[in-house]
């Protein structure tokens, strides 16, 4: 066991980029916790997805032993925790379950935006903050100036902060000292019954549904029969371990400490992150609060392109469900695309997320069609429906009126880029609630629609303020607004996979957009097709794709066939990437790319 | 009767040399400072004398010595190679001897010894009838020379076709109609036209990938000069039999109709490919590209290719098809058939027909807006 006064349990915030994934490594690295021969950069981010995108999606742990100056040898509990918004509930549980922050800002860059949201919600846990300034050895570095903006902008002191470069190793002892001498060490009763945190599950195919705990008070071990609170789930423990940042067995753990365990839990549905986990025969008097699900709030089609690979698709999403219990779906079926799934995600990201690893991990060819919100529609006979899907909107002549989601959405922004900000903010139908100064940053907050939020927000907000700005957002309840459905017609034939619900004043403008995307998107064919975006029956944009002129090898030298043969076969495997509309093929591409709003 | 007597029997001859290399060009050719003729003859011989043993008994109808600048080879080589082939072939009566060659003073001059040799048709890398463009296409040669050469030519051999380049930088469709009119007014009975490509590996590729020639025609106005040209060719009697070539009726280039009617052809030389039928089963043929490695190994092996690869009948099928449809003929669709033992899809021909990228009958045919999208004509068809 380890007495608590020698467990510091931390996290690290940090904006991408500012090096957060990298001082995990070197921390790992220094204390001999993962032998040299082993290393590979962003140990912790072991999806492939999150090493290629350079991001953290889920929570992971490394236990690090550290013999200190003083002489004594601590635990260090390291949780590195996603950076995204759409990610935010994993943040925010993961700091619930440790006691200090490493605040990372990039010596060359500055406080950014995203760096905010995080470190707000380390202040609101309680945390110990420490501030790292890292990539001190750039030439562009400016520690004074940005210790000054860490005080200024977030109200931290920043004078002891400590100086690194994660990528060369520089201050990295520093670093190890600071979290032993000004990082608090938790507090627990090990005499009291057990009372442990479920800070997070993910399957494993060989060990089932492993769970992440954080020890409170009381110890657990090896064959102890648990209870989970909230489900009353009755499980014995079939294996305990620490993770370093691999699975090592570990006899017992106590107070302040953080591990994992099996219990032949077979879905990740079946257990719940913030859940209390106690003894079955003596348990605590009361839970920790828990947390609030998430819950999906954009929903999409996935598709397998080629209509066999549907079983695959289904057993694919199966088995992803298994390990992510955010994320839903149910079976659709779409005149154009065929049988597919509806799925509902967290946020863009999540979604890109699901489907890139349904492509990777599953070599599966998917269509992904336009993100939407899900719509209360209330009927004419006072029967309220959810509209998941454009493509179910009703006959209007039964609909009263249409209810979208609404968010409160607060941004983070230097004052440089407000005016945009406010522009974007506007353009989307929002309605600002609140616009306050904090040094020389503004924060703003906006009544939105959630639909105009899902699909690129996120990346326009980014692109408008060079990343500076910082977003997170809560749902607010639903408000009614005048909604129409608005279809898209290729070659006089509606298009189900691309309607998508819009705001009346705005469907001429959007229509006008998504026809001349749709335009560059559609590879020209041997005649020439019409782009309509309609209400009902009215046309209201239109485009025509020109046929195509010219396609020919010029000249076909030395009687190489082959060469020409091979040329084909390839652009066969191009037309694999297609969907076949009528007489029109449309790449998958364009059903998210439509969308996109490049103002 | 084995499929390829539908489309005859040729050798292609292939001579890697070039005094330089043209920015635009992909082909096969390499500039050496020092050539040994002597090495080259022995190595040609040998695989005449190699490929003969793999075809006894079969008829030549034509020989091709492409390049490279086969207008390079002394006209004793020529000489010797052509020796050997009729030492090991029976020649049609109506042999067809072509040789490709540059259109300089120098070359001219070895023209009538060509024709001793035996060479009846001459194939002139002209290119351009402006001298400006002829710098930037990177050719040695002047249009004044090129004419004279061309006048050479004509007085020495029956046949004399000559390429030209379109979609030139700069070019506008206005003055390459007036460009082509000139080239239709020499008296050519030949005329393979291409628009210029911009091929990667080449120095042009290089140039384009860095952000130059940016003044390249449009796609649209390299489409209109292909339509242009088509219609100027026919008026002048020169129609499209191919969709690069146009010729006076009877003048077309009958070693490179073999290729496209799907005839069976030799192919001697660096990188050099044929189509060969052996046992019934036609095998794709591909010589070791660089010259010098080619050399060497016909040296130390007795042979220049690579493992031969015999050809499902589907690839077989899709060949015929994508050589067949070039030509204005079209092709026979029993013969597909028999090739590939599958029947083009009967909707998608209709469709086709429907949108006016073929003609049907006993042939299928593409019509000249579906030869300037064969590509996609084709994917239809093979899909």
């Amino acid at each position: 066991m380890t007495e608590l006064s020698q467990i510091r349990n931390f996290s690290i915030v940090a904006h991408i980029d500012h090096g957060k994934s990298t001082l995990a490594d070197r921390l790992i690295q220094s204390t001999g916790t993962v032998a040299d021969r082993d290393m590979k950069a962003q140990l912790l981010d072991s999806m492939d997805i999150e090493r290629e995108r350079g991001i953290t999606i889920k929570a992971n742990t490394v236990r690090i032993d550290y013999k200190a100056k003083d002489g004594q040898s601590y635990v260090l509990n390291l949780i590195d925790t996603p950076g995204h918004v759409d990610f935010g509930y994993e943040v925010s549980r993961s700091m619930r379950a440790v006691e200090g922050s490493l605040l990372v800002v990039d010596a060359s860059q500055g406080v950014e935006a995203q760096t905010l949201a995080n470190v707000y919600q380390a202040i609101d846990a309680g945390h110990e903050i420490v501030p790292v300034l890292n990539k001190i050895d750039l030439p562009a570095a400016e520690p004074e100036q940005v210790k000054a903006q860490i005080e200024d902008v977030i109200g931290l002191d920043a004078s002891d902060a400590v100086l690194i470069s994660a990528k060369s190793g520089l201050g990295i002892p520093d670093v190890l000292e600071a979290i032993v001498t000004r990082l608090p060490s938790p507090k627990g009763d090990r005499t009291a019954p057990l009372k442990a945190m479920l800070v997070d599950s993910w399957y494993d195919p060989y060990l089932g549904v492993v769970v992440m705990i954080r020890v409170m008070d009381g110890v657990v071990k090896k064959g102890d029969r648990i209870k989970m609170m909230q489900t009353g789930a009755i499980y014995g423990i079939d294996k305990l371990a620490v993770l370093r940042p691999q699975m090592v067995d570990w006899p017992e753990l106590g107070p302040g400490e953080i591990g994992v365990f099996t219990a032949s839990i077979k879905q990740v549905r079946d257990t719940r992150v913030g859940d209390t986990i106690t003894h079955e025969k003596k348990p605590c008097d009361a839970a920790l609060p828990g947390f609030k699900p998430a819950q999906p709030v954009v929903f999409c089609g996935l598709f397998p392109v080629d209509a066999n690979d549907f079983e695959n698709l289904r057993d694919a999403i199966e088995k992803l469900a298994l390990n992510d219990a955010s994320f839903s779906y149910e079976m659709e079926t779409s005149a154009a695309l065929g049988f597919g799934f509806r799925c509902g995600f967290l946020g863009l990201l999540h979604l890109e997320v699901i489907r890139d690893r349904l492509e990777r991990e599953y070599d599966l060819d998917l269509i992904t069609t336009a993100p939407s919100v899900v719509f209360h529609l209330h009927m004419k006979d006072g029967e309220v429906r959810d509209l998941h899907n454009p493509a179910d909107m009703p006959d209007l002549t039964y609909v009263d009126h249409i209810e979208e989601p609404r968010i409160k959405a607060t941004i983070m922004v230097p004052d440089d880029y407000l005016g945009d900000v406010l522009k974007l903010c506007q353009d989307r139908r929002g309605i600002q609630m609140d616009l306050t100064y904090a040094g020389s940053r503004a924060m703003v907050v906006y009544d939105l629609p959630l639909a105009e939020v899902v699909f690129d927000f996120y990346d326009r907000l980014k692109s408008v303020t060079k990343g500076y700005a910082s977003f997170d957002y809560q749902m607010m309840g639903y408000r009614e607004d005048f909604l129409v459905k608005m279809s898209i017609l290729v070659n006089d034939e509606p298009v189900d996979a691309l309607s998508i619900m819009v705001h009346r004043d705005r469907a001429e403008a959007r229509g006008r957009v998504m026809v001349e995307k749709l335009k560059e998107l559609i590879p020209r064919h041997m005649f020439k097709i019409p782009i309509q975006a309609a209400i009902g029956g009215r046309v209201i944009a239109r485009e025509t794709l020109s046929a195509m002129r010219k396609d020919v090898t010029a000249k076909c030298y030395g009687g190489d066939a082959t060469r020409k043969r091979k040329l084909l076969d390839k652009q066969k495997a191009g037309k694999k990437k297609m969907r076949q509309f009528g007489k029109v093929e449309i790449p998958q591409e364009a059903f998210i790319s439509a969308l996109k709003m490049d103002e | 009767m084995e499929d390829w007597r539908n489309g005859g029997f040729g050798l292609y001859l292939h001579w890697p040399f070039c005094a330089s290399k043209c920015p635009y060009c992909d082909f096969n050719s390499h500039v050496a400072a020092q050539i040994d003729e002597s090495r080259w003859n022995r190595a040609f011989l040998s695989e005449i004398a190699r490929v003969a043993e793999l075809t006894p008994g079969r008829v030549l109808n034509t020989v091709f010595f492409g390049g490279g600048t086969p207008s390079l080879m002394s006209p004793d080589l020529v000489q010797s190679i052509l020796d050997k082939v009729r030492g090991h072939w029976t020649l049609a009566n109506d042999v067809e001897i072509t040789l490709e060659a540059n259109p300089g003073s120098v070359e001219a001059g070895r023209f009538r010894g060509y024709a001793d040799a035996g060479v009846n048709r001459i194939s002139m890398g002209v290119q351009s009838l402006n001298d400006d463009d002829l710098r930037r296409l990177g050719r040695l040669h002047s249009v004044a020379e090129a004419r004279a050469a061309f006048d050479v030519a004509r007085s020495v051999f029956d046949r004399v076709s000559f390429d030209l380049i379109y979609a030139r930088q700069g070019q506008t469709a206005d003055a390459w109609c007036n460009e082509l009119r000139e080239a239709l007014s020499m008296a050519v009975d030949h005329l393979s036209v291409y628009q210029l490509t911009i091929e990667d590996g080449t120095a042009f590729g290089a140039r384009y990938a860095a952000g130059g020639l940016r003044d390249l025609p449009e796609d649209d106005t390299a489409a209109d000069m292909y339509l242009m040209t088509q219609e100027v060719c026919a008026a002048h009697g020169m129609p499209g039999y191919e969709v690069s070539n146009h010729a006076k009726i009877g003048s077309e280039s009958r070693h490179n109709l073999i290729y496209w009617r799907y005839g069976d052809y030799a192919g001697i030389g660096p990188g050099a490919h044929g189509r060969l039928t052996q046992n019934g089963v036609r095998h794709a043929t591909e010589a070791v590209r660089a010259p010098g490695a080619w050399l060497a190994q016909v040296e130390a092996q007795g042979h220049g290719e690579l493992a031969p690869e015999a050809l499902s009948p589907v690839d077989a099928g899709t060949e015929f098809l994508l050589m067949g449809l070039r030509l204005a003929e079209g092709i026979d669709p029993e013969r597909y058939a028999a090739i590939s033992g599958k029947v083009l899809d009967r909707d998608t021909i209709t469709r086709l027909e429907e949108m006016g990228m073929l003609t049907t009958g006993t042939r299928i045919a593409a019509t000249d807006a579906g030869r300037a999208v064969l590509n996609a004509v084709l994917r239809e068809l093979l899909a």
